[in-house]
Order: C-alpha cells, then structure tokens, then sequence
C-alpha cells in the first residue's frame, strides 16, 4: 500500500455498499430433474450411469455407500449436526442443460445467477479459467487459449475421465481423502457430482489464477462436488473456490472433497471465500500432500453456513515441504462454525506457519481447531501457530482448540492464542474522530481482518469486506 | 479572594463551549458536582488541578464520552444544546479530544484512516491530490516520517509519535475547540516542543479554542493563556486570567484543596 492513495488502496477502504440480495436470491427449479430424498444403492447407482463412468468408480460409489452405511453420526464433539436429516436432503438435482463453454449457451435464469455473483466480470479481467456448477452439475467450464496451450488441463472430473485422464484420475481419487475416513467422505463417495479436475505441467506457471465457484439453488439438496488438482514439480498455480447459496428453512447439505498434490518444488495457493446461506450443513473435506521443497498456501474465509467443520490439512512428506494457513472465520447469530487445519510434518526440514482469525457476534459461535503432528523423521521441522479470537458481544463465544504432537526433538513449536473484544476506548477514539459507532466497530474488524484479506486478489478481498459489512450492519443496539 | 471568582459568562454570544451546573456519575457514584466552565471562541484556557480532580473525566464528557452519565446540568457547544449528543456527532459540530492514552487500531492504515476523517467533513473536501499535499506538509511540519502514513494506527508507535499523530489530525480537521488531554505527559524535549508548534500552528492557522488539561505548566510556557480554571475534587474552584499559572507554579494546589475541604466540611 502506497502513502499517497494510489488506486489499489483507493479501491480497498472506499468499497460500495453491497445489495444483501447479492447472495440470496432464489431461482424456480421448474422443469429441473430431482433425485428422490435420501440414499439407496439405486439412486447410486442412477447418478453413475448418468455419468457414464468406468466401471471402478461405480465400484467406488457402491463400496462408499456401505461404508456410509456402517459408519455411526459424529458424535460427542464438534457443534450438533442434529438439524441433518439424510432422508430430507436430495442427493442429486441437475437443471439438465448441457455443459457450456460460452456464458451465451448457458440457461438464462442460471446465467443471471452467476452474473450477478460477478463471474463473467471477473473472469474477462482477472482470470485464467472459470468453472461455474449449480447444484449438482457443472453448467459451465472455460480456459483461456494460451493457458491450454501450455498443457494445462481445467475441466470437471466427469470430461476428464472421458478425455484420456482416466489412469491418473483412478491413480489419485479419493486417495488422499479415503471413504474410510469419515462418514461424510463415505457419503461423498457415493454420490459425488461436478467440481474441477486440473492438471498443471511440470515447470508451467500460472500468470492468473482459475477460479470455480459452487452454487446450491435447490431446497433441500446436498452438494457434494469433488476437486482433484495436480500441480508437477516446479509448476505453480493459484486456485480460487467461491460458494454460496440462497437462504431456506430446510436443511441443505455441503459435503465436497478437495484433493490437492503438489509435486517436488511446485506451489499451490488454494483460496476459499465460503458464503453459504444460513442453513447449511458445511461439512467439507480438504486435504494436501505435498512433495519435496513443494508448498501449499491455504487462504481460507468462512462466513457463512449454519453448521461448519473445515480443517483442511496438509501432508508435508518430502524434505523442506511448507505449509502456510491464514484463515478467517465470521460467525453470527444462529452459525456454529467449527473451522482450523491439520498439519503432518513428515520429512525433514518442513515448515508450517498457521495464522487465523476468527470473530463471533451476536450469539454466533467460532471454534479455532488445529492438529499438528511432528514425527519422528521430521528433523529441524518448525512450527508456529497463532490464532486470534474477536468477540463483539457477552453473547457470542469463541474457543480455541490446538493440539499438538511433536516426536521429534529438533523440532521447533511455537502456538499462541489470544482472545479479545473491542474496548470502549477504542470507539470512543474513532468517535470522537467523526466517525459513526456502527462505522467504528465494522473499521475495527475490517482492521483485524486485514492480515487475511491482503493476502486475497483484490476482487475477493473487496467481497471479504463486504461480507464483513453485511454483518456489521445492525450491529448496534 | 485573589483568583477566587465566579465564571460570569454563561449567556455571553462570545463563548463557545459553556458547561453550566454540569454533574456527571459513573457506577461507583458523583464524580464532577455542578460544573460550571466557558471557553470563548478563539481563546486559549487551560484546566489545572492535582491528580484525581476530574480533569480529565471533564474533557471526555465534554467529548460525548458514553462511559459517563450527565446526572444533570448542560453542555451547549457553538449555540447548540450538544448534551444528548454521541462523541461523533460533536466532533462533526467542531470539539476535538486529543487522547492522554492513543489507541492503537490494528490494520487500519493511518493515511486511509485520515482521509476517511476529513471525509466526513463537508467543509474540508478537496481533491485526493489536495489531501496529499495537504498531509505531507503537515508532516513535515510536525517532524514526522511519512513512511508512518503507510504504518497502521499507532501501531507500535512511541509515546512521541502518538502525540504527533494527534497533532497531525488536529491540525487536518481544523476544529472550533481542542482539548488536549496531558498532551505533554510522557514527552522528551524534542517531541515536547514539536506539539508545541503543532499547537500554535493551531492557534495561528484555525484561530481555535484551546483547553489544556495539565497538571504541570510545562507545555504553557510557549503558549499565551487567556484564562485559566482550577479543579478540586471534581468541582471547578476557581478561574482567573493566564498570571494564575505562575502562582500555581510557585505555590502549588494546597490553598484550593484546603479552601475544597473547608466547603465541604461547612
């Protein structure tokens, strides 16, 4: 940031109000297709076929749908999960339209949705790539030409099964995040649909990042799509995920699953602004192995959703392997949001450096929840996890939750946490400056915030600070 | 009786500020009893008494501070009843508060946080290039490093560098009163003697109302002071002209702490 008011900081803290009908509102499902509620083998089976899979994944599906099945709800931690039914949630709806490479072929009604979410926009100005899925198809997936010349591939799993990548699918799938290893993992086996397949070359760079953004329409629907992404040695990729979703008095559920590898010496950022309505079951699963002097950068904003549990976790398996975390959760009233990372330092000299915050008001809930685990190999390995917690009413909770498991005696750990609220002092400072009471609270948080937002394209973190403003508003008694 | 008189200026069109039969409580109880102070427009006061007088309780309540509550009385400020007003709303009608203690506002950038003050101003728009100018000559004249603008708010900044920054929004803002809260404590020569040009470049350039909390007369020494108002145990107890601050250099607050008690007692 420039002293003398260059634009980019022009643009950062003079940012338009937003329309809160931004994210909520809600398109007719007339004419759309519409799994029955709940799971069975057939419905299972029925999405396969439509999908006209290899034969392995339909055993895949059928395998996760037993475990599934056999597997007992979460129970005693985390927030409740007890507002999910199963049998309510349709684990399939498709508006049935053809996947485009236009936004002109694309339904009307969907297109609007997504212009108004400012996909289009961003992807003429600040993108390599888009993926766009409503519900639980792809409706929309684009590159630019130069960007598929270099050999990167960007499309939905589905396409690439199809277009000669089925090996290397079948190779890494549901390897890093197996079935086994939660029930809704299990359930994301099964009934998988949509998300992003990517493959970047060895050596090839990115000049823009790609960007797929998820949106749930349907009432009472799950959404449960997958993102396998490959980056080779040496190679370096910014992938950005956006969700969101109108607002419903039933239960929707969220349960993808994010694969990631990052070869010898390669990077990967993987930035997430989450936005789902306040109905939402939230249970997402992301995970990282990451190869040789390989890095992964999580940059993670969690606003909304009902219930959330997000701890992407990152695999640190060859020497000098980093991992860097900055994360961001806002939890409001009716939101109990259970969100931090995991951490395996696996090899010698590798780094993870965490740093989140997290703000709950009016009665919302945020828990900071971390693992890290040192082993034995992981010799001159170093650690540091900072997490700091903003309260903005008695109301409101936040908790923090490291743990930590370090076998290696070279290791460095460090971990600190405070917990905070905004002082009286402080707003009468900004008061008496001019400025507003409402005004002097969203400024403090915006500041708090910061740290999380510079490190997101511009675009995003003018949307982060919006979301923040949305709700600051009516913060005041 | 020397300095010992009462303040007869509350309907005076001169004054800017008068505080009349002013009470203030906090949980605990009373802590300022029937207040009554007028700064005129333009002149230059200061507010003396030992430690624990209300002193500084008095500058915050005149500010809109809500951690007070007006028990009775009334603040009028530039012929406008300003006593159910919030602190913004009285930093927009022209009272400024330079705090004892500034705080420090994590991630907002000080520059970005001046322009959006002088923003809110009407009076003070200019052009982005105008503010610029503007704020790098206030700078320089206050000795400071520009390379602060792009620091966040008193992050991390010394003692020092927090009174400039106030400073540096008095002078911005140009308010009709500033009351400058112990703006001397905890200063090393140099920095006391750049507010004190902050200060009468205030004086000069805004032709504004001064009140100097203080319990020391240090920072007076550069600066002509029209009246002077003496505070004992949350009561003004006595207003004279600027020879009052000599006497209470040389002799110190006894006698008015002393005159305080035998009051009470009667």
């Amino acid at each position: 940031m420039a002293a003398d008011g260059t634009p980019s900081q022009r643009k950062r803290t003079e940012v338009a109000d937003v329309n809160r009908g931004l994210y909520d509102f809600v398109k007719s499902e007339e004419g759309y297709e519409r799994f029955d509620d709940g799971l069975s083998a057939e419905v299972v089976r029925e999405i396969s076929a439509r999908k006209d899979e290899p034969d392995w994944m339909l055993e895949l599906r059928l395998r996760s749908l037993e475990i599934y099945e056999r597997t007992p709800m979460p129970a005693n931690w985390g927030p409740s999960i007890a507002g999910l039914d199963m049998a309510h949630i349709s684990t399939y709806v498709t508006a049935g339209s053809e996947q485009a490479s236009s936004w002109d072929d694309v339904p009307e009604d969907i297109k609007d949705t997504f212009e108004r979410l400012g996909i289009p926009e961003a992807e003429r100005t600040s993108l390599a790539g888009v993926g766009a899925q409503y519900d639980s198809e792809l409706v929309y997936h684009n590159m630019r030409e130069e960007v598929a010349q270099q050999g990167v591939v960007y499309s939905g799993i589905e396409e690439a099964l199809h277009e000669g990548w089925e090996d290397l699918i079948r190779e890494r799938f549901m390897k890093l995040v197996p079935p086994t290893d939660h029930k809704f993992a299990a359930l994301h086996g099964a009934v998988w649909s949509g998300g992003s397949f990517v493959y970047v070359p060895e050596g090839v760079s990115l000049d823009f990042p790609l960007q797929s953004y998820f949106r749930l329409n349907a009432a009472g629907a799950g959404q449960f799509e997958h993102t396998l992404i490959i980056v080779e040695p040496g190679a370096d990729l910014h992938f950005i995920e956006g969700c969101s979703a109108p607002k419903y008095n039933v239960a929707n559920l969220h349960a993808g699953c994010v694969e990631l590898f990052v070869g010898k010496g390669a990077r990967l950022r993987y930035s997430t602004i989450e936005n789902w309505s306040k109905n939402m079951y939230n249970l997402n699963t992301k995970r990282a192995r990451v190869e040789e002097g390989g890095a992964i950068e999580w940059v993670s904003g969690s606003f909304g959703s009902h219930v959330s549990y997000l701890y992407p976790s990152s695999l640190l398996m060859g020497r000098g392997a980093s991992c860097e975390f900055t994360g961001i959760t806002f939890a409001g009233a009716g939101q109990d949001l259970d969100t931090g990372c995991k951490v395996h330092l696996a090899a010698p000299d590798t780094r993870a450096s965490v740093s989140t915050k997290s703000i709950s008001k009016g009665g919302g809930v945020s828990t900071f929840r971390s693992s890290v685990v040192v082993t034995p190999a992981a010799e001159n390995a170093k650690v540091s996890v900072s997490c700091q917690s903003l309260m903005l009413d008695d109301e409101s909770r936040s908790d923090t939750i490291p743990a930590m498991d370090v076998r290696c005696a070279t290791a460095q750990v460090g971990h600190e946490a405070t917990i905070g609220r905004i002082s009286d002092d402080t707003i009468l400072y900004l008061m008496s400056r001019g400025i507003g009471e409402e005004e002097a609270r969203t400024m403090v948080v915006n500041g708090f915030a910061e740290p999380i937002s510079k490190e997101l394209p511009l675009e995003y973190a003018v949307e982060m600070n919006n979301l923040i403003k949305l709700e600051m508003e009516g913060a005041i008694g | 009786m020397g300095p010992f008189v009462t303040n007869p200026l509350h309907a005076d069109p001169n004054a800017l500020l008068s505080v009349s039969d002013l009470s203030v409580s906090v949980e605990d109880g009373q802590i300022l009893h029937d207040v009554n102070l007028t700064v005129d427009r333009g002149s230059a006061n200061v507010l003396m008494g030992p430690n624990g007088a209300g002193k500084s309780t008095l500058g915050h309540v005149i500010m809109g501070d809500g951690a007070y509550t007006v028990d009775s009385g009334a603040i009028a400020f530039d012929g406008e009843d300003v006593t159910a007003l919030s602190a913004d709303k009285r930093s927009l009608a022209g009272i400024f508060l330079s705090f004892q203690a500034p705080v420090e506002i994590p991630g907002v950038p000080l520059y970005s946080f001046l322009r959006s003050i002088t923003q809110k101003r009407p009076e003070l728009k200019m052009s982005a290039r105008k503010f610029r100018q503007r704020v790098r000559e206030l700078c320089e004249s206050l000795d400071m490093d520009p390379s602060y603008l792009t620091r966040e708010l008193n992050v991390g900044f010394s003692g020092g560098e927090k009174k400039k920054v106030e400073m540096l929004q008095l002078l911005l803002l140009e308010p009709k009163l500033a009351i400058l809260d112990e703006t001397d404590s905890g200063l090393d020569v140099d920095a006391l003697g750049v507010v004190s040009r902050g200060i009468q470049r205030f004086r000069e350039e805004c032709d504004g109302a001064l009140l100097v909390i203080t319990h020391n007369t240090r920072i007076l020494e550069r600066l002509a002071v029209d009246r002077v108002h003496v505070m004992v145990d949350g009561t003004i107890v006595a207003h004279g002209g600027g020879d009052l601050v000599e006497r209470i250099d040389a002799e110190g607050f006894e006698a008015y702490e002393r005159r305080a008690a035998e009051s009470r007692g009667a």
